[in-house]
């Protein structure tokens, strides 16, 4: 197991650098000159030109200019936010906590529901309730997240006027501990379910075809045989042996949710890291687009790698392969 | 391979892609207005006057765009799965045909491509360089050839020692004339199921560029339709409507497609 683990670790450090020297490769090779902004329209006599071009480090060659720059991403500087006026790992910090919030409820319902949902379908195979859920589960996969979001919030919020269309609070809002605490929970309703539908729909189907291959299998054909009860031949039989491709299609599925996040968090005004990029891309924050972009890789990164640890730990076999 | 198209679950999907691809190319015919063209008749709701599906907040007709809006959703969609198969079906085949540190090399950089997240790559990548569909189009299929490539060269790697193959090397057939003519038609069918689920993802990835207002500014896009729409969610709920059932229909069309194909070509 360790040696899997360190060989895992191995492989994810190098794709790490990859996208770091990536991501400087995108902007230093966008068309434009940064200088030419910091100069500013008007004239500027050529002197001038060259001490900012100098000051900056952008008169050294390229390969000099990655180098200045892995080294500052390892010590964690991004850089500094000219719209937002402050640097760019602080900006980060500060939104991070509501994408967190955002994505780790929309997973959470998405994988239990989802899981729920694709046993019981395997389980009654054939029936109306499997049918129902398969169509529902292929509908759900195919509508995006924003318009659910918009679709949402015309029923909930104008329509029906029962939840919050905006905001992570409501405006004004001056209470804490518990009284706050409800008030997130409020906002947090529409967004986490419309970010959350595709992804359940995806793991309702791969939850029922990995059911359904190993209810065939063997091992439960003898624990029936047993007379093990039907509760446990499903809970402990076959989800135990059906949990690892249902875990691998969460967990390497995860860029799928912060994209999602990115756009609903735009519908809801949702002051994550999403509705940053979207700030950003109007603003063309090129650090924070390059920061943002590097979390989000390392995030998948560190997923995968994590799915694959909690896969070999499930199913012995990856190991050795 | 038309018999295929006898099965309900391959026919239903495909006449629904017919109809959308009818309102794409036939959008002048077919649009009762220029969707471009403003009015003094803002957020009409559907059926007032002449506007079927009502008018936008320039009192453009929302029925018009919606019929041109087909356009950059199943142009990008089309020609991005398009590009992405032909990169796949390339890289795995030559993977897989030629293993060692050729096959090592292709599937390294397949994983990389794998951990880059896809959405938000392409915005940065669109809003950095600048919009317009061919770049839409390029970045969507630069970004996703990898599944395509993955199952090519496994299926190949098995196809390497089929008779037939075999049979070929011995009589002394080229390695491009055995990929080409024993090989490449039979990995074929598993191409065409990821490609038209690939021509779904990308709808839906082009929709949430256009959303994010990174679409083409010269066409009309359903996700550029929900942009506009997120402003007026309170005075006209047909705007945000009409493009998003549009989006899910097609997605949905091509992803049952893709499922019906896979069930006709590689039955289990």
């Amino acid at each position: 197991m360790l040696i899997y683990v360190v060989r895992r670790l191995l492989i994810a450090i190098p794709l790490i650098l990859l996208v770091v020297i990536a991501n400087f490769l995108l902007i230093a090779l966008a068309p434009g000159d940064p200088v030419a902004l910091l100069v500013g329209d008007f004239p500027a006599p050529p002197e001038y030109v060259a001490q900012v071009r100098a000051d900056y480090g952008l008169d050294q060659p390229v390969a000099v200019q990655l180098w200045r720059y892995l080294g500052q991403v390892a010590q964690g500087n991004f850089g500094f936010s000219f719209a937002n006026r402050m640097p760019v790992l602080q900006l980060i910090g500060l939104r991070v906590g509501a994408t967190l919030l955002l994505t780790l409820t929309a997973l959470t319902f998405a994988s239990l529901v989802g899981i729920l949902l694709g046993v019981i379908a395997a389980r009654r195979r054939g029936t109306w309730l499997d049918l129902t859920s398969s169509v529902a589960a292929l509908i759900g996969y195919a509508i995006p997240e924003f318009w659910l979001g918009q679709l949402l919030i015309l029923l909930f919020a104008v329509g029906l006027g029962w939840l919050p269309s905006q905001g992570f609070t409501s405006p004004r809002l001056e209470a804490t501990g518990f009284a706050y605490a409800r008030d997130v929970a409020w906002h947090l309703v529409l967004p986490a379910f419309a970010l959350s539908l595709r992804y359940l729909a995806l793991i309702t189907r791969m939850t029922r075809a990995a059911m359904l291959d190993v209810l065939q299998a063997d091992y439960v054909r003898t624990a029936r045989a047993k007379g093990a009860s039907e509760r446990a031949v499903l809970l402990v039989h076959a989800l135990r042996n059906a949990a690892a491709p249902v875990i691998t299609v969460i967990g390497y599925n995860l860029g799928f949710v912060l994209a999602g996040s990115a756009l609903v968090e735009t519908v809801y005004s949702w002051p994550g890291i999403g509705r940053l990029l979207f700030e950003s891309i109007g603003k063309r924050d090129y650090p924070v687009l390059t920061a943002i972009l590097f979390m989000v890789s390392l995030t998948i990164v560190l997923a995968n790698l994590l799915t694959d640890l909690v896969h070999s730990w499930l199913d012995p076999r990856v190991r050795r392969a | 391979m038309p018999h295929i198209f006898k099965r309900p679950r391959v026919l239903g999907p495909a006449l629904l892609i017919a109809l959308f691809m009818v309102m794409a190319i036939f959008a002048p015919w077919l649009a009762p207005f220029d969707p471009f063209k403003g009015g003094p008749n803002a957020l009409l709701p559907p059926g007032t006057q002449q506007y079927g599906l009502g008018s936008d907040h320039l009192g453009r007709d929302v029925l018009s765009q919606l019929v041109y809006g087909a356009r950059s959703s199943l142009l990008v969609g089309l020609l991005a799965a398009f590009s992405a198969s032909l990169i796949g079906l390339t890289l795995g085949s030559v993977s897989g045909y030629a293993s060692g540190w050729l096959d090592t090399v292709l599937m390294r950089v397949a994983e990389f491509f794998q951990t880059l997240p896809r959405f938000v790559l392409a915005t940065i990548v669109v809003a950095v360089t600048g919009g317009g569909l061919l770049k839409i189009i390029i970045v969507i299929a630069v970004l996703g050839w990898m599944q395509t490539a993955r199952v090519v060269r496994a299926q190949v790697l098995s196809l390497r020692n089929a008779g037939f193959v075999e049979a070929a090397v011995q009589m002394g057939a080229s390695p491009t004339h055995i990929l080409l003519r024993h090989i490449v038609p039979n990995v074929l069918g598993s191409v065409i199921v990821i490609a038209s689920l690939d021509v779904a993802a990308a709808i839906l990835l082009e929709g949430g560029l256009s959303f994010f207002g990174l679409g083409d500014p010269n066409l009309v896009s359903w996700g550029g339709m929900l942009n506009q729409a997120q402003a007026y969610l309170r005075q006209a709920w047909w705007l945000a409507l009409f493009p998003g059932l549009a989006i899910s229909l097609v997605v949905l069309a091509f992803n049952l497609l893709g499922d019906g194909l896979n069930e006709a070509l590689n039955p289990r």
